[in-house]
């Protein structure tokens, strides 16, 4: 048994905050249903990643909402508007990512779907919080990420800001609503109450951040610095950092520099004594270390590394992970299927419960696809709507 | 109304990072967290201290994650501690913990034994490669899991070689899948009346952060991401003008946007790159070098100015002052104070989720390692 099965999940929410957390709880076991905009939909449906369409739309739609039911509607339409009521009216909880203001105006705020249903968790999600927004600043991430100070934090010294090349303020922030409706279900069982749930990108971001800033605001607010070559990251001396090898890529993270210079051979680091000087001259200590493990390949010197508790990886691209034993003992991917017969592959949800992978077959629905199956369990009303 | 975890009893073996920020977002929602140390040493993250900052004998770094919980030492090695803290499973609602797989089947609370104690305890557990395969004894280190899941090529410019995320993202986003996990698993509880176990991993969570570019790979015919060789570029996958420009006194961001029309209102002439709505990715090295050329030439501000109204999506890029001076950080209230005692306060940042309309603030700092040992044992008869 999931553990959220039995629960039903409205997701008004589009592209990737929003629709990331009704995803997780979808995997979990919940009932999700997409409502979306006449003829039109998720915008993310024709958001194209590196123009990669998979059976019409584009491939990130598809790994966003597998797993989830399509209502397409009119949100401008009172009948329609009827029909949502009466889903919510039956709703566990309800999601939605519109800028400030939207839902006030389409009649789907907080005040009016609790009189509906005074158990429902409303859960909505925004750019920079509902108090701020107003002036409708967009909650992108790369926008967030630069605003945040995140963008100071990967790369080289001389590399300028370096975003993190993943919508990660987004799926941060999903993860924090899924996070936050999850525990209002558990209060919801025991209480029989209904909850508000709020997560907004920028909450997200600074907490994702939460050792970084709690650091800055205590040091007397001087910024982080990232090495010169090899950053990893901005607070940690040497070796912490990713090095080319011979023919390769070899990634170092915590160790004493002089246990590295007697297991690698490099006498030049012997001198590095010290422990403060792995922070205090990394500069002049990874260098060093790139120097010497471009005299060798990565196997030989994990061959050297490993067996002495040093902490070391390869790094490897997504063709070397995927053909790896490593990666295939997981079972990280999963096949699923739409409703016309297409199938693709894509990953599953990272979480296992009482041993069991949440997987599921269900791939993305076509824009409106259940339409016909809601109405009939749900809506009492007669609808003008194209069936 | 009551935050909605209050009333959950965690027992946190974890050390670190992951695992523990996992007990601080469960902390935050209501519930009380008992972090179980051995004694003298504890949290081996008392003493891994980020550019030598303590409070007192404990690492700035721990104080921000243990924060609004308590401390229990007892020495799993010795028997009578052991006998103490199995009193204590009896009573408790979860308990996580991130030791290597095998570690707790010889002190004897692995599921099994912690079931006979307690059969409706959530057990969960995070591990670097999960319990299976050849890594499965690998370090669950931060930079190691993202060098071997991919993670480092989508950053930076192709120029750089791999370049990771410079945060410890696989810890906290498995931190956030443990508390899903764990809060899901109090609902099947609620449901079943049984013991339920979570596990995740580093190298999943690395994986699942990827799961829409991963997704696309495997429909691409194995076309690895390339990023672009320009410095700035945000996205293996987006086209331009997705990234950030030098400008004559700063950086600024641009997200997705209508190239022709973005050209147009900054005085950039992209025509001989940009015929058709493709090129913004076929060209994509040759848009953003020009884009940035015309960008170097006037300020922040300046662009800023003519691209806002426009509604082209943009922003200066700020650093941590920048950003911690901002509107939005003081209105949202993001900083929060953590009460030390004897006057004194520590500055950090708040649970990013409000619930019924009011923010989690908790105003208790991390405790010093057996601090609560005397309560704890009181109030559980355990000694």
């Amino acid at each position: 048994m999931k553990p959220l099965e039995e629960y039903l999940v409205v997701d008004f929410s589009q592209f990737l905050s929003g629709p990331s957390a009704s995803l997780r709880l979808a995997d979990m076991g919940a009932r999700v249903i997409k409502i979306e905009r006449l003829g039109v939909g998720d915008i993310c449906r024709t958001l194209y990643t590196s123009n990669v369409i998979m059976n019409g739309e584009s491939s990130v739609f598809h790994a966003i909402n597998r797993n989830k039911e399509s209502f397409e509607v009119n949100l401008k339409d009172e009948q329609d508007c009827q029909m949502v009521r009466e889903l919510l009216a039956k709703a566990d909880v309800m999601i939605h990512n519109f800028r400030p203001g939207v839902m006030e105006r389409l009649g789907f705020d907080y005040g009016s779907v609790q009189e509906i249903n005074p158990e429902i968790i409303y859960a909505e999600l925004s750019g920079y919080g509902a108090e701020v927004d107003g002036k409708g600043k967009p909650g992108q991430d790369l926008l967030l990420q630069s605003v945040t100070g995140l963008t100071w934090l990967s790369g080289n010294a001389d590399s300028g800001p370096v975003a993190m090349g993943l919508s990660i303020v987004d799926m941060l922030a999903g993860s924090h609503l899924a996070q936050g409706i999850l525990a209002c279900l558990f209060r919801k069982i025991t209480s029989k109450v209904g909850a508000l749930v709020q997560v907004s990108m920028i909450e997200s971001a600074y907490d994702f951040q939460f050792e970084t800033i709690t650091t800055f605001m205590n040091e007397g607010e001087i910024l982080p610095e990232r090495t010169a070559k090899n950053n990893a990251n901005a607070y940690l001396g040497a070796p912490y950092g990713i090095y080319k090898t011979e023919g390769g890529y070899i990634a170092l993270a915590m160790g004493s520099i002089p246990v590295l210079a007697d297991l690698l051979g490099c006498d030049e680091l012997k001198k590095y004594t010290d422990p403060a000087e792995a922070f205090d001259k990394r500069d002049e200590i990874k260098p060093i270390l790139a120097d010497h493990l471009l005299t060798g390949t990565t196997e030989k010197w994990l061959a050297i590394l490993e067996p002495a508790d040093i902490w070391c990886a390869d790094v490897l691209n997504w063709k070397q992970l995927i053909d790896h034993e490593g990666f295939k003992a997981l079972n990280m991917i999963q096949e699923v299927k739409m409703n016309d017969g297409y199938q693709y592959q894509t990953t599953r949800c990272p979480i296992r419960i009482d041993g069991e992978l949440l997987t599921s077959a269900k791939g993305s629905p076509k824009l409106g696809q259940d339409n016909e199956q809601i109405i009939r369990q749900f809506i009492n009303v007669k609808s003008s709507i194209h069936e | 109304m009551r935050r909605p975890l209050e009333g959950i009893l965690v027992l946190e073996f974890c050390q670190f990072l992951a695992g523990p920020s996992a007990g601080l977002k469960l902390a935050d929602l209501g519930a009380r967290v008992i972090k179980i140390e051995r004694p003298v040493k504890g949290d081996a993250c008392r003493q891994l201290a980020i550019k030598n900052l303590f409070v007192d004998e404990d690492s700035l770094l721990f104080h921000t994650i243990n924060r609004n919980k308590e401390s229990y030492a007892a020495d799993l090695k010795n028997p009578e501690d052991l006998d103490v803290i199995r009193k204590l499973i009896a009573r408790a609602d979860v308990m996580t913990h991130n030791f290597r797989p095998g570690v707790m089947e010889k002190i004897g609370l692995d599921y099994q034994s912690v079931q006979a104690l307690n059969p409706k305890i959530i057990y969960a557990a995070v591990t670097g490669y999960g319990n299976e395969g050849p890594w499965a004894n690998k370090p669950g280190q931060d930079l190691l899991v993202q060098s071997v899941s991919g993670l480092t090529h989508l950053s930076g410019s192709s120029e750089e070689g791999p370049v990771p995320f410079g945060l410890s993202v696989t810890d906290i986003m498995c931190g956030n899948h443990l508390t899903q996990g764990i809060i899901a698993a109090l609902i099947k509880r609620a449901k079943t009346n049984k013991s339920v176990l979570v596990e995740v991993s580093l190298l999943e969570s690395a994986l699942d952060v990827q799961f829409e570019v991963l997704t696309t790979y495997l429909s691409d015919g194995g076309q690895l991401p390339k990023r672009s060789k320009v410095k700035g570029s945000g996205h293996a996958y987006l086209s331009a003008p997705y990234g950030t420009y030098e400008t004559s006194d700063g950086y600024i961001a641009l997200a997705m946007g209508d190239l022709g029309k973005i050209s147009e209102l900054i005085g950039c002439d992209i025509s001989a790159v940009y015929m058709n709505a493709g090129d913004s990715f076929e060209n994509r090295d040759a848009l953003l070098a020009l884009l940035g050329q015309t960008f170097k030439t006037n300020t922040n501000q300046h662009w800023l100015s003519i691209l806002e109204p426009q509604d082209i999506w943009c922003a200066s890029v700020l650093n941590y002052k920048e950003a911690t001076e901002l509107e939005v950080f003081k209105k949202m209230e993001i900083r929060q104070l953590l009460d030390l005692g004897n006057g004194r306060t520590l500055d950090t940042t708040r649970a990013p989720m409000q619930i019924d309309g009011r923010k989690l603030f908790a105003s208790k700092a991390a405790p010093k390692i057996g601090a609560d040992n005397e309560k704890i044992n009181k109030e559980f008869d355990l000694k």
